[in-house]
């Protein structure tokens, strides 16, 4: 049993599936899909950017959650199954940027669902937000599926 | 229920070697990519650590037959590539279980209808779009791939896949492998006829709802699909005669090559639009598949 945990601790830490959502952000989206470019090949390391939230295991979120896209990034992040982990890339979800106080933008994320990685910078380096997924992924591991979570995942 | 049947099913090319060469092709797949891309790409385990952590996800909570029928779909295309695997004649050659090729399209067919349907059960609106995608491809592609094989078939005048297989000297034999192998791409739904999936695009096609568990039977049985498909043109490929080690030596490296072949081919094309690849494999395919058949049929009867 031990064993079979150790090997699923690895596993979930090796290879983490992205979602990317973007709530109304402008060039922190561009660094992450620069960031999964063939130059910076983050295939290396396991990450794989998926199609469905239902497949990912990392909800990576620009943006500073404007009032359109609320209900989205809840939704989205309800539609991620357990375990599960939260990066927020960029200013903009962090403290809501320049943006800050404007009567459209709703933000900062963490009011609204767990962040677990910030990752900072406008926009943020690709190197920084590879580490902050790898660091995420190993939160994530190390979390497993969290026996408090009753809630579950939206259908 | 003789020996070398249960060998074939169990051990080699059934379950002990189906499974983890699924992922070592899946891998090379991923890796030739890569390369193409002049990235390092994955590590060698890769999929095996996607397969593990997706067993570790918690699904969403269905009720009923939809659930059922969710779980249903990618266990159905498991077992029938694996069944597929094991009718291919790689040691025992002509003893064991001598299913014919008509046996073996059927078969191969069964993860395409499976896709279709995993689509169509899942309620999504992507998963539909992406379903009738695939039924459209798998129309288009099926009548080069059954007539490739019809090809064969009249030039080797059987349709016994012990009889069938081997290198032959007959250019109608070297001809129909060529179709299949044109046909492959979209059976996997590799990248110019990757419409169906089309990630990004429609989400994840059909398997957009699929998520923990049966997702990563999906993975298998896409894994498994290529270990059948290209194991089949291998064994059409290889001779007949020598040892049983070096005919499974043979096997495994012309189906590594094709994996390698096909994915450095995907990775230099990109996605065909549905029109494109209909007009592909109708147009231009077809035709020549048609020709082939004519001209082996001709030869046939002239003999």
């Amino acid at each position: 049993m031990k064993l079979f945990k150790r090997l699923m601790h690895l596993c979930r830490r090796k290879s983490p599936f992205l979602f990317h959502l973007n709530s109304g952000s402008c060039n922190g989206y561009i660094e992450m899909v620069t960031c999964l470019s063939p130059r910076y090949d983050v295939e290396q390391v396991g990450i794989r950017l998926e199609g469905s939230p239902r497949h990912a295991d990392i909800l990576c979120i620009t943006g500073p959650v404007t009032r359109n896209t609320l209900e989205a990034v809840k939704t989205v992040y309800a539609q991620v199954c357990e375990p599960k982990a939260v990066v927020a890339l960029g200013s903009c979800p962090c403290s809501c940027n320049v943006f800050a106080g404007s009567p459209v933008i709703e933000g900062p994320l963490s009011k609204y669902i767990p962040v677990d990685v910030y990752v900072p910078g406008c926009p943020p380096h690709p190197d920084a937000i590879i580490e902050g997924i790898e660091r995420a992924a190993k939160i994530l591991a190390d979390r497993g599926v969290p026996e408090a979570s009753k809630g579950e995942t939206q259908r | 229920m003789n020996a070398s049947l249960l060998f074939h099913l169990f051990l080699f090319p059934g379950l002990l070697f189906a499974i983890p060469a699924s992922w070592f092709y899946v891998w090379g797949e991923r890796k030739a990519v890569a390369r193409m891309q002049r990235r390092i790409g994955p590590p060698l385990l890769q999929p095996f650590y996607d397969f593990v952590k997706l067993f570790g996800k918690r699904t969403p909570s269905r009720h009923g037959i939809e659930a059922d029928l969710l779980l249903l779909w990618p266990t159905l295309s498991v077992l029938s590539m694996v069944s597929a695997i094991a009718m291919l004649p790689v040691i025992f050659y002509g003893r064991g279980f001598s299913g014919d090729a008509i046996l073996l399209v059927a078969l191969l067919e069964i993860p395409s209808i499976c896709y279709i349907l995993a689509g169509f059960t899942s309620g999504s609106l992507f998963g539909e779009i992406g379903a009738i995608r695939e039924a459209l491809l798998s129309v288009a592609c099926n009548v080069v791939f059954l007539l490739s094989i019809v090809t064969i078939a009249v030039t080797e005048k059987t349709f016994r896949l012990a009889d069938f297989s081997g290198a032959s000297s007959n250019p109608g034999h070297w001809i129909g492998v060529f179709g299949i192998l044109l046909c492959i791409p979209a059976k996997l739904r590799l990248n110019p006829f990757s419409t169906s999936s089309a990630e990004q695009e429609i989400y994840a096609g059909p398997l957009t709802e699929y998520a923990g568990a049966a997702l990563a039977i999906w993975e298998l049985a896409h894994g498994l699909e290529w270990v059948a498909l290209t194991g089949f043109v291998a064994i059409l490929m290889m001779p007949v005669a020598g040892a049983w080690w070096l005919r499974a030596i043979l096997f495994v490296v012309i189906s590594f090559a094709e994996v390698l072949l096909l994915s450095t081919f995907a990775a230099a094309t990109g996605r065909l639009t549905l029109e494109g690849a209909i007009r592909f494999y109708w147009r231009w395919a077809a035709i020549l598949a048609v020709l082939a058949f004519l001209a082996a049929a001709y030869v046939r009867f002239l003999s």
